[in-house]
């Protein structure tokens, strides 16, 4: 098959390129460990989860605790999940089921284009318009409620879109089925295409999660930035991926290691994310 | 109502930036150099910069997306270990945060490569968080022509090369357009992975391997550490989410264009 020494030296070279695309993401991850090894090797790694409190810098009683940060993290992705889903689900129904057809292409473009809306304008728009109206209902307005709502805004179309191709992709004649049977058109839609389409949804709103839980730059300008364990929405929160942004910055040794066993946890969050995604049967 | 909400509030997002940005937006804002960190003058060495990493991060995401998207469906055969190792570590690449990418960026290629805080640093960083994206929609491209070109192609005795770069590169090109329009969109807005790999230097980069701020660094450090540099970053917003929206406006055109040509 490879005679030719051209194709042969192709071969070699596509090997070798693809061998470097296969083990970029090991490389990532190894980076991540080997940077992160002075946490394992020393036992920070306990103090990493059992610490009330995050205070690295300090030299009389340096705290190591990342659950501040992981709860906020999990806190801001399910709220924006909880803002997301109802409309992104219901906008797609709308879209197949009801809407005209010159709607429903206004909408496809409208949602694409929201969804490439790059995160660092969400999160500055966030900070001007979003912040200033919850800091007149409950101050600070940095708050974790204004990181839920401007994630939500970001998810929203990623749910929305990947839901309409799951409803787009199931058997027609389900539905068609359940029009013949005389049921009425919500009863079709709720009992007949969405369980259907479940599987599509739910990986679609994991793709959401993933989005959310990995998302820096939004959060860090809205979120406030205090890494203590919420106690109510308008309370101001700091999570995993803005401890890392703001930090890195000016970070030294041993800190610095704790943030790339940060990064680790990330990656291992999102990991599990995607496994999930895995799991769920293709109907 | 949801449609509603969910359109209007991409409307909502795009008139005000529309409103406080576009009173600033002119020639001399787009040229000129950053004074008084953001809050007079222009973003004329930003902008520079920012093409300066794209460039980096395309010359060196492109061949290696393509090259491996092309490995998987010439030379190996389909379903075997390889390629499903191959498609799964591209799966969980995409999936990691972009703010990790930062972390490996900073150590490996400004620590351990010595590049230091460069130009060449961040667009190598944002390189390995594109890829993923090119690798599947050129994959996606090569897998939908039909399998009689290559067979015939063969058949006629053309080498593998050949047939690669004058029969399937071809005609897999739309496709590979697609990725790199999305590719380059995904660079532009990216923050997270740059401020720790391109720096924060406002001064027009003479090298590559200078530090320079990319638009998206420069709206967030206008926006949180520059007083009263909020107003002056949504000149900056509106210019970055402008360009953005015609990029995935291109990118929409194109695949519609190319699904019409496949149907």
């Amino acid at each position: 098959m490879f005679r030719h020494r051209n194709d042969r030296g192709l071969k070699w070279l596509l090997s070798g390129v693809a061998l470097i695309c296969g083990s970029l993401v090991i490389g990532i991850v190894g980076f991540l460990l080997v940077e992160a090894w002075p946490v394992f090797s020393s036992g920070q790694i306990f103090a990493f989860f059992s610490d009330g409190a995050w205070q690295p810098g300090s030299d009389r009683e340096p705290q190591f605790g990342i659950t501040p940060m992981l709860l906020a993290s999990l806190a801001v992705t399910l709220l924006a999940t909880a803002l997301a889903v109802p409309p992104g689900i219901l906008a797609a129904i709308f879209q197949i089921y009801y809407s005209p057809k010159w709607l429903a292409t206004f909408q496809d473009r409208a949602m694409e284009l929201l969804a490439g809306v790059p995160s660092i304008i969400f999160g500055f728009w966030g900070l001007t318009v979003i912040v200033p109206i919850i800091n007149q209902i409950r101050p600070p307005g940095q708050s974790l409620l204004a990181g839920g709502i401007v994630l939500g805004l970001m998810i929203l179309p990623t749910v929305s879109l990947t839901t309409r191709a799951a409803l787009q992709a199931i058997d027609r004649s389900l539905v068609y089925g359940g029009a013949a049977l005389g049921l009425s058109r919500p009863r079709q839609i709720f009992s007949i295409a969405l369980p259907a389409a479940r599987s599509g949804i739910l990986s679609g709103c994991m793709l959401a999660m993933t989005r959310a839980i990995g998302e820096t730059m939004a959060v860090v300008m809205v979120c406030g930035n205090i890494a203590k364990i919420p106690h109510s929405i308008f309370d101001p929160v700091r999570p995993v991926t803005s401890t890392i942004a703001l930090e890195m910055g000016y970070a030294t040794e041993g800190h610095r290691s704790l943030l790339y066993a940060a990064g680790f946890v990330l990656v291992v969050l999102t990991g599990f994310l995607l496994l999930l995604r895995r799991r769920e049967p293709v109907l | 109502m949801a449609a509603v909400l969910s359109v209007g509030a991409l409307l909502w997002i795009v008139l005000d930036l529309v409103k406080m940005g576009t009173s600033q937006i002119d020639w001399e804002f787009l040229t000129s150099g950053v004074e008084e960190s953001g809050r007079a003058g222009g973003i004329g060495p930003v902008i520079k910069s920012t093409l300066l990493i794209l460039m980096c991060c395309l010359l060196v995401a492109i061949p290696f997306g393509v090259g491996c998207a092309f490995w998987i469906t010439e030379m190996v055969s389909p379903g075997s270990r390889l390629t499903a190792w191959l498609t799964r570590s591209v799966d969980l690449l995409a999936s990691i945060p972009s703010i990790v990418f930062g972390l490996f960026g900073m150590a490996f290629f400004c620590r351990i490569l010595g590049l230091g805080f460069s130009i060449l640093s961040g667009g190598l960083t944002l390189a390995c968080m594109i890829l993923p994206i090119l690798i599947r929609t050129t994959l996606a491209a090569v897998q939908s022509l039909p399998p009689d070109l290559r067979l015939s192609a063969t058949a006629m005795g053309l080498r593998k090369s050949t047939i690669l770069s004058r029969v399937l590169l071809p005609r897999a090109f739309p496709g590979i357009l697609i990725g790199f329009t999305i590719g380059v969109a995904r660079a532009l807005s990216e923050t997270a992975a740059l401020i720790f790999t391109s720096g924060y230097a406002t001064r027009s980069p003479a090298s590559l391997l200078d530090s320079g701020r990319s638009i998206s660094v420069h709206i967030f450090d206008m926006a949180m550490n520059v007083p009263n540099g909020a107003t002056r970053a949504s000149a900056s917003a509106l210019v970055l989410l402008l360009v953005i929206l015609m990029i995935n406006y291109l990118a929409n055109y194109f695949s519609d264009q190319w699904l019409k040509k496949v149907n």
